[in-house]
């Protein structure tokens, strides 16, 4: 078996400690931004949601502000915002690279999808649902925990799911201009030094976490629609 | 009983403004719907009714002019206080509007979110709710597992969960079929009777009007252009929409298209008078078409017949065909209207010269 496995990937077999390391790197980064991402990008979502006109708290301005920020930031290819965020990101994390200069422009990337993609969910939810909560005399709060957060999860689940596997796919984008991670790992040996082995492992790893995170997302989505 | 007032429009104007133009959707209506009664608000699609229902509870905000419900003047409120005082006014709604992701239960919890009851207290009111509209055993069902009677009857237990004074129904029935409509209305008829809650009634059908309404007011184009208690409008409806809905609950009408199509049912032999006969009062108690066949010895055969009993007086007509001498069919029809029947001669072969209408 380890004579096999040593034919097949001779590259990855001597390099396994560092492939476990890539991999952690990934999972860290995925995580630790995925985390930041769902905050704001549900924090963002809900706001254009209530402020867009016919909202539970219109507020023009508000919205189209927001929106055009998300425009500006979601046409920016996530390779330059890196470049462009670099002083941001010493500010906030004093480097510019590893798992902790990866996260800033991970997030900064995807925050903006992300609450498009909330948004969307959230305006999937019935107006007159939204009609009903306010003639029962709820506030704006309690709607938007209440109503918009509960009866949107499956739609939720849903938005979670693209965009955590785009966060993926960014992640090993970031690992290009020294984030580490899996796609670091690729590139560095893969391509830079042709190891196809590595490259071809690296990718069915890849392929695996978008699995996991498809199944779990579906599943949520199934369990919470009735 | 006393009359008192509990919902008072005063010249309510309600605008839409969009881009290029500005939708009257209200214009200028002032009304009094009084406390503990069944108040009907009828009108085809657009009329407005659905806007003017909407700004009893300021989910639409009038343009000008007040809104006072039991005393408090909501249209002069904040967000704050209208909020409490919108827990007083119950309102159901021609989709339901519940919430798909939580059960029948927790739907008409959720209504209580807020209201200060222990969750015992709670639990004990939804299922009192429940019980009350007949479905204590679905408590646990989700709202895409319930016919569209049981939804509404869920929307009804959530509306009465603040033990509201006042419930709106926007076309709370028009979604359903009419068998399910009947026992929505008589649901609706029995928390007015029972809890003493004024219900007003948004529709497009006179059937739901003559079912439960005590008044009704009959709106076209943003402007009450009739009202009344029900009986009289039916009785003698004055402007030509409250009449077109009229028409619409009767068949009566059926017989001049049956006439335009020259069918053989309205075919008359020498002698015979195809009239209509409608009934504006109390009178219809008596035997009237027994007695006159008795009586002026004519042969009456009955070819539509649709009465009504609203506001527990019948209302309506029947479309006959009299035959038998012609004095006697002519002496007959006197007769009837002398009773206070209005008599419409559709189609008279009686010879030209004894025509007397």
């Amino acid at each position: 078996m380890q004579d096999l496995l040593l034919k097949l990937l001779p590259n990855l077999m001597v390099r396994i400690p560092e492939f476990i390391d890539s991999i952690i790197d990934t999972l860290k980064m995925v995580a630790i931004s995925g985390g930041f991402v769902f905050l704001f990008g549900i924090l963002i979502g809900v706001t254009l949601i209530v402020t867009r006109d016919g909202g539970i708290l219109e507020q023009r301005a508000v919205f189209q502000a927001f929106d055009k920020l998300i425009n500006i930031f979601r046409s920016v290819p996530f390779v330059i915002l890196i470049s462009l965020l670099l002083p941001l990101t010493r500010l906030i994390v004093h480097t510019s690279i590893g798992v902790k200069g990866a996260i800033v422009p991970l997030v900064i990337g995807t925050v903006p999808f992300f609450a498009r993609q909330v948004e969307a969910a959230l305006s999937e939810i019935d107006k007159g649902v939204i009609e009903a909560a306010k003639a029962m005399g709820m506030g704006p709060v309690t709607i938007i925990f209440k109503i918009y957060l509960r009866e949107g999860i499956p739609a939720l689940a849903r938005a979670t799911t693209i965009t955590a596997i785009n966060l993926l796919g960014l992640t090993a984008m970031a690992g290009a201009v020294g984030a580490g991670g899996l796609g670091d790992f690729a590139i560095r040996y893969g391509h830079n030094r042709y190891m196809t082995d590595i490259t071809w492992v690296t990718t069915i790893v890849l392929i695996l976490f978008v699995c996991v995170i498809q199944v779990a997302g579906n599943f949520i989505a199934k369990r919470s629609t009735h | 009983m006393i009359m008192e007032t509990i919902i008072e429009f005063q010249n309510l104007k309600k605008k839409f403004e969009t881009k290029d133009h500005v939708v009257e959707a209200v214009r200028d209506v002032s009304l009094r719907i009084q406390r503990g009664e069944i108040y009907g608000i009828i009108g085809f699609s657009g009329a407005g009714k659905s806007t003017l229902v909407r700004c009893i509870n300021m989910l639409e905000k009038p343009s000008s002019g007040k809104v006072i419900v039991d005393g408090v003047e909501l249209s002069a409120l904040g967000e704050k206080a209208l909020r409490h005082e919108r827990k007083k006014i119950g309102m159901i709604f021609q989709q339901f509007n519940l919430m798909p992701s939580r059960t029948v239960f927790d739907n008409v919890a959720l209504a209580l979110h807020g209201s200060g009851l222990s969750k015992e207290k709670t639990e004990k009111k939804v299922e009192q709710l429940l019980e009350y509209v007949g479905l204590s055993e679905r408590a646990n069902s989700y709202p895409s597992q319930l016919s569209g009677g049981q939804k509404q009857r869920v929307a009804i237990a959530r509306a009465l969960a603040n033990d509201p004074k006042v419930l709106l129904c926007d076309e709370a029935t028009s979604a359903l079929d009419p068998q399910t409509t009947r026992a929505i209305l008589e649901l609706l008829r029995r928390l007015n009777k029972e809890l003493g809650i004024t219900v007003v009634v948004i529709t497009h059908e006179m059937n739901v009007i003559k079912r439960i309404c005590d008044h009704v007011a009959v709106m076209e184009n943003g402007e009450v252009v009739e009202e009344g208690d029900v009986f009289s409008v039916f009785a003698s409806p004055q402007k030509q929409i409250t009449k077109d809905f009229i028409n619409i609950t009767s068949n009566l009408t059926e017989i001049y298209d049956l006439v335009e199509r020259k069918d053989p049912i309205v075919d008359l032999q020498s002698g015979e008078v195809l009239a209509m006969l409608k009934f504006r009062n109390a009178t219809v108690s008596e035997p009237l078409i027994s007695s006159v066949s008795k009586e002026f010895d004519v042969v009456c055969n009955i070819l539509f017949g649709d009465l009504d009993i609203i506001s527990g007086a019948p209302i309506g007509g029947t479309v006959v065909i009299f035959g038998g001498e012609e004095e006697k069919v002519t002496s007959a029809l006197n007769h009837l209207t002398d009773k206070g029947i209005s008599v419409e001669v559709i189609r008279d072969a009686r010879s030209a010269s004894k025509i007397i209408a």
